[in-house]
């Protein structure tokens, strides 16, 4: 199964912040370690949610906002791609990122084709 | 008649489960399975009950699953599963089918689905109620209660909740999850609805087949046969009895003994967690007289346990046995449980053995007004008008 899993920041990156150094670089390796995951396709890192900009169409006029579509703590902080068997071992993976063990969450979304 | 819904509760689980197993799909081994036990219904009583009903029954639903497939283009993409029914052996032995009811129930538990789904699934798949009776039980229209399964359903597939029984390190989280999922059936039951108290206990009854070794399995099933045992008695024509005011006698003493054994082994095994520890204190409540000061160490460990304000309440109760309504007192106003109807139930009780008779009003005059069930209701407006006369 195909998984797109959604990293939500919360109050992670602010509890992230205020770790020692050597709990820091715990983190990134943390989120390598992710990256290296046999299964796990990376992408790109994503900006913060406040460089976002959300793009509505309404009676065929574009609407453009600042920020993301959610409120600014609500807004997906990453994105990776999971091959895995089934849910438990996409949820095992999830357990690893470090934004779910510091007041974030991560979101598990099989991949679906609608077409 | 009976024999054969005996046989038909027994089988549908088991059934369904291979059917899942082989099929890999809820809906199409459901239907198939629903069709295989509708000719069963209209045949048997006519030409009798095979010799072994559960290979009738799997062979059939099999074929009807076979059929549906071939039919039905929708399906067209699932040829493959035409091969997998092939595969279904249908043994003489009835006992050589792989008992596959673990792995349904950890599907139908798993935490990605919400708790009412838990529950709705586990009633319909494991124990073959229809979505028309589990509305009936939890009060919901039943469209309601179709859309809920069609959508855990849904998930099921759409996630990838995997059917098996968990590995080593997740088997303890996720059989919790299932002893929760009964548990939870069983108190909606003990409310009243006496059909999903007996329900919660067969599925207990099953859990304890499959899962013997574990003692909170056994605990819980424990527990709730004792509990059940006092059915007759805590109702007197709609009205609420207080455990006091039962009479032992007319406790239920086979199931009393069934409990107690299982708590036997729970402990045997070396059970000392909370469903243990429950079962424990509902084999005390099923003793006349009632040893209190046991009753009160139970709920203090459970207590530490749980760290549960709830469960010191029922200590406070029985502490207030053995040492006098204000030892009991102390501990219920020391509880910051404002909301709960049965703290003040409980305060009220203890204030008016005091003699603090205002007091007593006022607290059963705030648990009236946090009830809405009726007999409950009903109960805490005869003490108001004892005390006024």
């Amino acid at each position: 199964m195909k998984y797109i899993m959604l990293i939500y920041q919360g109050a992670a990156l602010e509890r992230q912040a205020a770790l020692t150094e050597d709990e820091q670089k715990q983190v990134y390796a943390d989120y390598q370690g992710i990256n290296e995951t046999p299964g796990v396709t990376p992408m790109p890192p994503l900006g913060l949610a406040e460089t976002a900009t959300t793009v509505r169409v309404e009676g065929g006029r574009t609407l453009t906002t600042d920020g993301p579509f959610a409120g600014m703590k609500e807004a997906v902080g990453g994105v990776f791609i999971l091959e895995a068997d089934d849910l438990d071992a996409a949820i095992e993976v999830a357990a690893r990122v470090p934004a779910a063990r510091y007041g974030g969450a991560v979101e598990i979304r099989p991949s679906q084709v609608y077409w | 008649m009976v024999a054969l819904d005996e046989v038909f509760r027994e089988e549908w689980g088991r059934v369904l489960a291979t059917l899942i197993g082989v099929l890999g799909d809820f809906d199409l081994a459901e239907d198939a399975a629903q069709e295989a036990f509708a000719i069963a219904a209209d045949r048997w009583p006519r030409d009798g009950v095979p010799d072994n009903p559960r290979a009738w029954l799997m062979r059939t639903a099999r074929n009807r699953a076979t059929d549906r497939i071939r039919r039905d283009r929708a399906l067209a993409p699932k040829l493959a599963l035409l091969a997998a029914a092939d595969r279904v052996e249908v043994p003489m032995d009835a006992t050589a089918f792989p008992d596959e009811r673990l792995e349904l129930i950890f599907t139908c538990c798993h935490p990605a689905l919400a708790i009412e789904a838990q529950v709705a699934l586990t009633l319909r798949t494991v124990g073959g109620l229809s979505t028309d009776e589990i509305a009936r039980a939890f009060l919901v229209p039943e469209r309601t209660m179709a859309q809920r399964l069609v959508r855990a359903k849904r998930k099921i597939k759409a996630a990838g909740i995997p059917f098996r029984v968990p590995p080593a390190h997740l088997l303890r989280e996720r059989i919790d999850a299932v002893l929760a999922v009964v548990y939870l059936i069983f108190n909606e039951g003990y409310g009243g609805r006496d059909d999903l108290a007996a329900e919660a206990i067969w599925l207990g009854g099953a859990l304890a087949e499959l899962l013997g070794d574990d003692p909170e399995v056994r605990g819980l099933l424990a527990m709730m046969l004792l509990h059940d045992s006092r059915r007759e008695t805590r109702f007197d024509g709609g009205e609420l009895v207080l455990l006091a005011d039962q009479d032992p006698a007319r406790w239920d003493a086979a199931q009393i003994g069934r409990g107690r054994s299982q708590l036997d082994r729970a402990i045997a095994l070396g059970g000392r967690g909370p469903y243990v520890l429950q079962a424990a204190i509902a084999s005390l409540h099923a003793q006349a007289p009632c040893d209190w000061a046991q009753l009160a160490a139970l709920y203090g460990e459970l207590g530490r346990r749980t760290a549960s304000p709830v469960v010191e309440l029922n200590r406070a109760i029985a502490v207030a046995e053995t040492e006098g309504p204000a030892a009991g007192l102390r501990i219920v106003d020391g509880l910051g449980l404002d909301d709960f109807r049965y703290l003040h139930s409980t305060r009220a009780e203890l204030l008016r053995r005091l003699g603090r008779l205002d007091e007593a009003r006022d607290a059963y005059r705030r648990a009236r007004e946090l009830t809405a069930d009726g007999a409950e209701r009903r109960f805490l407006e005869r003490r108001l008008t004892e005390l006024n006369g």
